[in-house]
């Protein structure tokens, strides 16, 4: 009698309680490779929820991606807030010219409705059409924006480091307002059929800030996140290092954190291991150039510094593949991980 | 004190630390007290430059956060202005520099950049943020001699081999340093896009601004 196969959902509910499923499970953070698959324009591919649901269903089975990625573009979260976005051909729409270009515009600022935004409708509508699609065969990744984080869209960054040093006042403020729009936005994509919720946090790694900033202006906020919304958590740094947080990403309670390769990924598996899962570490921007042997070498190197044991997701680094990243480098990739990622990883311990 | 003469490792030391700490009052009178002693470029050049480079390579290597970085920028550019006001004829003479944000509203790299300059005593021309055709309009009219270019995105970077070509067409070769999370990313891609340099912090910045301006002149 033959074994029912793994689904992919399993496979990472497993590597998340720090077993070892049958593989390293794959998240390919696909987000505009859908729009060429369908042969659209960026932007058209982006306005209609039935074509995300179309490039994220081939993009699952060309690349036995092991989770369908509910994302569009971070500058989403701008249009809700009255902001605006920029299209482009060949990459993200990107926020435009922030909309908070005074401080105090902060107090009269109002927490938007989700159900008024056509963009967070859209997103919604993806994700439900998904849930229908998957019969609970991969996790449904969503993802909101920190509200520590979300500011630099809101009113530039050079705006919100000199809020943080000047104005606490508003600051606050600030924060209180993006936490409410964060759980409201976050607990709906849920609520729709989101398995777990991609937490964007890039402004909290120490790349950017220092770990007494984090847990000044973050942690706080953070907290009442992964306490009130309804669902596991992957907290995202998009390619900022992290290595110093890992005692406060435990005591949050996320489920999986998002790592870059500008830290060690071994060490980040040892200050993990038992307390959340990691997910990366590919360089995004790197790939566009990799041959298929590169791919693998790069898939390789990964698995054998954090696949041990479970507790590992291999994605990229950034939360995001960028455009120019050609099909036959993400099929390198996928073969790769087929090849290689098999439990046990008995060649991989003796990987130097 | 004689203006050639080091200031000791402790007077060094206190200053760095007052800007990691973003420390205002201790900053200038740091400044002020050595100003006084020794002039303006004695400690523009043994102790802002040599502080900002050390905070450069401290965030390059994970050891401090970019907040830092801009507030120790911005904080030395208003000290800078103070002790050579932006229209003193101490500034540096030199070829025209410009700076730029390419397709992007994210303009704190170049921020970063331009306070770090103008700490160091240059000035510069700052063209905010621009698309191509309005940044090679710039480069023309101004006949810049060293262009930096920050990026944020991919295909901005990739950008920048348009911008190469094109001052190619006309017959301008200004050196073009590329600065960026792509090109921090990815090692080559500097070269890849037809750029002189890339800069992979502010400092790096004056650093290679200072190099080019030597083989310049």
């Amino acid at each position: 009698m033959s074994m029912p196969a793994t689904s992919s959902l399993q496979r990472v509910l497993t590597t998340l309680s720090h077993q070892e499923p049958d593989r390293v499970p794959l998240f390919l953070l696909l987000t505009m490779h859908g729009a060429r698959e369908l042969n659209l324009s960026i932007k058209e591919y982006f306005s209609h929820a039935e074509h995300m649901v179309a490039g994220q269903l081939r993009m699952a089975e060309k690349y036995r991606n092991d989770c369908f990625y509910a994302f569009s573009y971070a500058a989403v979260e701008v249009e809700a807030w009255g902001g605006e976005v920029i299209f482009r051909d060949d990459g993200p729409p990107n926020a435009g010219e922030p909309f908070i270009r005074k401080a105090e515009q902060i107090l009269s600022l109002e927490v938007p409705t989700i159900t008024d935004i056509p963009a967070l409708r859209r997103m919604l509508e993806t994700i439900s059409q998904l849930h229908a699609h998957n019969q609970g065969q991969r996790p449904i990744i969503a993802v909101v924006m920190a509200p520590f984080s979300l500011p630099v869209m809101q009113m530039g960054f050079e705006g919100y480091l000199d809020l943080m040093y000047e104005r606490p006042d508003l600051l606050q403020r600030l924060l209180e307002i993006n936490t409410e729009f964060c759980v409201a936005w976050a607990n709906a994509q849920l609520a729709a059929g989101a398995t777990a919720i991609c937490y964007f946090n890039p402004l909290a790694s120490t790349t950017m800030v220092t770990p007494a900033m984090f847990r000044q202006f973050d942690v706080p906020f953070s907290q009442q996140v992964c306490r009130r919304v309804n669902g596991p958590i992957a907290m995202h740094f998009a390619s900022g290092r992290c290595l110093p947080l890992m005692d406060d990403l435990a005591e949050l309670g996320v489920a999986v954190v998002g790592v870059s390769i500008d830290e060690d990924l071994r060490t980040l598996k040892r200050a993990a291991s038992g307390k959340f899962s990691l997910l990366g570490n590919l360089n995004g921007i790197a790939m566009r150039n990799w041959n298929p042997s590169q791919a693998e070498a790069e898939v390789k190197a990964a698995i054998a510094a954090a696949g041990p044991g479970g507790g590992f997701i291999l994605s990229d680094n950034h939360g995001e593949i960028p455009f120019q990243v050609p099909d036959e480098t993400l099929l390198a990739i996928s073969a790769s991980v087929q090849e290689w990622g098999g439990y046990p990883l008995q060649w991989a311990t003796q990987e130097p | 004190m004689s203006s050639d003469q080091s200031f000791s490792p402790q007077a060094t030391d206190e200053f760095l630390q007052a800007l990691l700490a973003s420390d205002r009052f201790a900053v200038r009178r740091i400044i002020t007290r050595f100003a006084d002693l020794s002039g303006p470029f004695s400690v523009i050049e043994q102790m802002i430059v040599p502080s900002l480079e050390e905070i450069g390579h401290a965030w390059d290597s994970g050891e401090i956060s970019l907040a830092q970085v801009y507030m120790s920028g911005r904080i030395c550019e208003e000290m800078v202005d103070t002790l050579l006001p932006p229209a003193s004829n101490q500034r540096i003479n030199q070829p025209p520099i410009a700076i730029a944000v390419l397709d992007d509203y994210h303009m704190l790299g170049k921020r970063m950049i331009a306070s770090a300059l103008r700490a160091s005593g240059y000035e510069i021309h700052d063209y905010g943020r621009v698309d191509v055709d309005r940044l090679i309009k710039h480069v023309i009219n101004d006949k810049i001699a060293i262009l930096l270019i920050s990026v944020l995105m991919l295909p901005s970077a990739l950008e920048v081999i348009q911008i190469r070509q094109r001052l190619d067409r006309v017959g301008l070769r200004p050196q073009i340093i590329v600065g960026g999370a792509p090109f921090r990313f990815d090692a080559q891609l500097w070269q890849e896009v037809g750029a002189d340099a890339m800069g992979r912090s502010a400092i790096d910045a004056v650093t290679i601004v200072a190099k080019l301006l030597e083989d310049l002149s």
